[in-house]
């Protein structure tokens, strides 16, 4: 995804509403845990260095420990940095893709926006989990992987919405006038067009990006996402789901830092300064 | 006599309680007594529709009445809670809004909803308010007043909607209506005979009613008294016709000059008589086209025009007659089924990709909405600045002046090179567009209505900057417009489209004095003057003459079903022919005494 229309204003994140300010401030934190995570991990995150099983909070450990009596601080510093790298960048891929294709179908003869179409709706027909499952059984899990499964799975979503918007968009009087200049293709969807969908892309972003976390948390459950002794934020989840009904940090603190991290996303996208034609009130 | 509304003092502010708040309306007192008629009259954002709306106790989203008093009959609005609004609303004051296609619920029937406020307010069981009903569409001369009830939004014309609406809100027997610009979305031969139905009805009723107009010329037929708004505060106040004829205050004058835009000299020197553009014979439209080069749903038939250089060519027509359809098949947005186009000299090919960059750049179009026109994510530096790169290869320092310099031949200033266009007012965004166009350095620029959604003053001041860049740029221009006051200031030729068809094409001196194109005729005889008493003395249309069916097959006048002038066994049978009149037009019409 190209850079946010107003990112260049040194002043935009001092503009942004609370919310925006909040989800700011988890994204940065979640960023900043994701590449320092290991570093700042107190245990070694494979390590058995806790007498007991789901312990509580203490002193020597933070946040307890988890079901092989590991450190769940160190765990969640380490898994961040899979949640957070492989969803994102499989987030942006399938992001930037369909946005890409959806361009292309709005400014291209008839025909290729069908053929474009018709192959996004064969590809959104295939059942993402089966999907994954027959890639992960016929190569075998690893990380380029994941990230190429989250990515295919997604495309077909954002490229939908993605068409939606720069279809309408296409047939607005600037585009006609842009047009009627003998301006390219290339330069009406991207100069024209792009702009204006690019805040309903990011929203759209956010969105894919939750579902990609959950998808990759669900591969992991399944024994075919992430694989032991690393372990996602997905996987820190369902590997201490036994904890849950005593209350163990070891479910709670993942299950929290899924939670903080998605909507962290969206409170920052939901903020970002919106650029619209103006309605007459 | 106790007046029937009274409003004194009346504040509405936006925004917060406290001092923060935005005036909208201030110091706003007026009365009317039973059975008045006044219109409040002013450009957008003068507050006429907060005002009128105050009168329902309402203030839309965001807004508060802050102050002063408002009362109807003996009823203190302002001292009415939620109820007592709900209760008053549509049944003792009425809404007509101006868009009746928008306010109507498609899915249900008309009777349906027409019917609905009495039953809401119990005013009457559904039997006799549908009878009502009945006896109010032929008082609004509905056609089929009987059956029109049970019929679905969208089968209706936009006209006969907004009669609909005025039955609607005539129901309950309303003490006050209020008209929210109700004819202005109307075409001007449907506006005199919507105007009529609502003069009649609310009259027969003996309601109060206020009358939200922009348009001096409407408001001149409708009211007693005049209101004359701007930003919120009133600039002028008095019975009708003392406005109309000795306005004491300069911005009522201003207005009153707008409304009727004054002839544009032609230039100086007359335009050679080389054509520019020389369309022949054009027929355009949607779906295939047969062997014999019409389309399957055929737009523009037969159209032949030419534009020298220099000069201005009027297009003039109601929704739908396919002037807008011209405009894109010279731009290349349309291609032509059959005939031929020729610009300079040369053929210019019917798609954009045949086009060359010559070609696009000596043709340039401008829409007429400014705010769809403009992309709303680009600086007016980004939107004059790509012409001027595409076609002359201007960058930086030296593509900077060339921006400001169009800022200064459209007259606003260089530092709004930087702003967004969401930010301007919607003049400025029009001669943004007007602009645009110019960086070009165009020979022939087609106008689309580009007047149309501005108000009256700032619309008369583009037409005057397109006569002026006429004059220094020598400009042709193609002019696309409904009204015929705007076409007839502005361009040297006119020509009248009807159906798709030129029925009429001349020079303006023509459009002075008849004898027209009946529908010429129609159309001429439709705008309203700017005095009171002008409706009363149009005649009601006759109907027109009863003729027999219409020959299979022929190619028929388009104008044969509402001519008042047709001729059984002539009109029904053979193609008009064109026939040059002594005024200098030329017409496409069978009768051999053109009307008047």
């Amino acid at each position: 995804m190209s850079a946010i229309p107003d990112a260049k204003n040194p002043g935009w994140a001092a503009r942004l509403p609370l919310t925006g300010k909040v989800g700011l401030g988890l994204v940065i934190f979640w960023i900043a845990t994701a590449i320092a995570g290991p570093w700042l991990a107190p245990y070694d995150p494979g390590a058995f260095a806790h007498q007991d099983v789901f312990a509580g909070i203490g002193a020597a450990h933070w946040l307890g420990s988890d079901y092989l009596g590991r450190d769940v601080l160190s765990r969640v510093l380490s898994g961040a940095r899979y949640s957070v790298g492989l969803a994102a960048a499989a987030a942006i891929a399938a992001s930037t893709t369909g946005t890409g294709m959806a361009l292309l179908a709005a400014v291209s003869p008839r025909w290729l926006d069908e053929v474009l179409s018709r192959f996004m709706d064969t590809l959104i027909s295939i059942p993402s989990k089966i999907f994954s499952l027959v890639l992960v059984a016929a190569v075998g899990s690893s990380l380029p992987l994941l990230f190429l499964i989250a990515t295919l799975i997604y495309i077909p979503g954002a490229y939908r919405i993605a068409r939606s918007q720069a279809v309408n968009l296409a047939q607005m009087d600037y585009v006609q006038v842009a047009r009627t200049r003998g301006e390219g293709a290339a330069y009406i969807a991207i100069r024209e067009i792009l702009p204006n969908m690019i805040h309903p892309m990011l929203a759209d972003f956010g969105l894919r990006f939750v579902f990609i976390v959950l998808l990759l948390s669900g591969l992991s459950f399944l024994g075919l996402g992430v694989q032991p002794p690393d372990a996602d934020l997905g996987s820190l989840v369902r590997e201490n789901i036994s904890g849950l009904g005593e209350g163990a940090p070891a479910i709670l603190v993942p299950a929290l830092a899924i939670a903080t991290l998605t909507v962290g996303v969206n409170l920052l996208i939901d903020a970002l300064p919106r650029r619209r034609g103006s309605k007459e009130g | 006599m106790e007046p029937h509304v009274e409003v004194k003092g009346l504040r509405v502010t936006a925004g917060g309680k406290d001092d923060s708040a935005i005036t909208i309306v201030e110091g706003v007192d007026f009365t009317i007594p039973r059975g008045g008629v006044l219109a409040l009259i002013g450009e957008s954002g003068s507050g006429k529709t907060t005002i009128a709306l105050t009168l329902m106790g309402y203030a839309r989203s965001g807004c508060r009445i802050a102050g002063g008093s408002i009362r109807l009959g003996d009823t203190d609005i302002r001292a009415l809670d939620e109820e007592g609004l709900a209760a008053l609303r549509g049944d003792r004051v009425a809404y007509i809004a101006q868009s009746a296609a928008a306010s109507f619920n498609p899915s249900k029937r008309i009777m349906d909803q027409v019917v609905e406020p009495a039953l809401i307010h119990g005013r009457m069981d559904r039997k006799s308010a549908e009878a009502k009903a009945i006896s109010l569409f032929r008082a609004l001369a509905l056609p089929q007043p009987d059956s029109i009830g049970s019929r679905y939004p969208h089968q209706l014309s936009g006209g006969q909607l907004q009669r609909l609406m005025a039955a609607m809100a005539l129901i309950t027997g309303p003490e006050l209506v209020i008209l929210d610009e109700p004819t202005t979305a109307l075409d001007v031969t449907t506006q005199i005979e919507v105007l009529r139905a609502f003069k009649h009805a609310v009259a027969s009723q003996g309601a109060t009613a206020i009358y939200v107009s922009h348009d001096l010329a409407v408001v001149a037929q409708m009211a007693d008294q005049i209101l004359v708004l701007n930003k919120g505060r009133i600039r002028e106040a008095g019975a009708a016709t003392q406005i109309l004829q000795s306005p004491a205050d300069d911005y009522t004058r201003t207005l009153m000059a707008a409304a009727r835009p004054a002839p544009k000299p032609a230039p100086v020197a007359a335009p050679t008589k080389a054509p520019l553009l020389e369309i022949k014979g054009l027929f355009a439209g949607y779906g295939k086209v047969d062997s014999g080069g019409r389309p399957e749903i055929p737009v523009l038939r037969d159209i032949s025009l030419s534009i020298a250089k220099g000069a201005t060519l009027g297009v003039i027509g109601e929704s739908g007659s396919g002037k807008s359809t011209l405009a894109r098949v010279v731009a290349g947005l349309i291609r032509p089924a059959s005939g031929s186009v020729n610009f300079a000299g040369a053929r210019l090919p019917g798609g954009l990709e045949q086009r060359s960059r010559d070609q696009f750049r000596r043709i340039q179009l401008v829409f007429q909405n400014a705010d769809t026109a403009l992309n709303p994510a680009h600086s007016v530096a980004d939107i004059l600045g790509r012409p001027l790169r595409f076609y002359h290869g201007l960058k930086g320092a030296a593509q900077q002046k060339r921006v400001a310099e169009l800022l200064d031949l459209i007259r606003l200033p260089a530092n709004l090179a930087d702003r967004a266009c969401s930010g301007l007012s919607g003049g400025q965004k029009q001669r943004i567009n007007l602009a645009r166009a110019l960086a070009a350095k165009p020979d022939l620029i087609l106008c689309d209505e580009v007047t149309s959604a501005l108000d009256t003053v700032v619309g008369a001041a583009i037409l005057d900057l397109l006569a002026d860049l006429r004059r220094e740029l020598g400009l042709a221009y193609m002019f696309i417009s409904h009204d015929i006051g705007t076409v007839r200031a502005i361009c040297d030729d006119i020509m009248v489209l009807y159906g798709g068809m030129a029925v009429e094409m001349g020079p303006r001196s023509a459009y002075q004095a008849p004898p027209f194109h009946p529908y010429t005729d129609l159309l001429v005889g439709s705008v309203p003057e700017l005095r009171a008493g002008w409706l009363e003395e149009q005649a009601t249309r006759p109907p027109p003459p009863a003729i027999g069916p219409a020959l299979e097959g022929a190619d028929l006048c388009r104008f044969l079903p509402r001519c008042s002038a047709r001729i059984d066994g002539l009109c029904t049978h053979f193609t008009p022919p064109r026939r040059h009149l002594p005024g200098g037009s030329d017409i496409l019409c069978h009768h051999p005494e053109v009307v008047n």
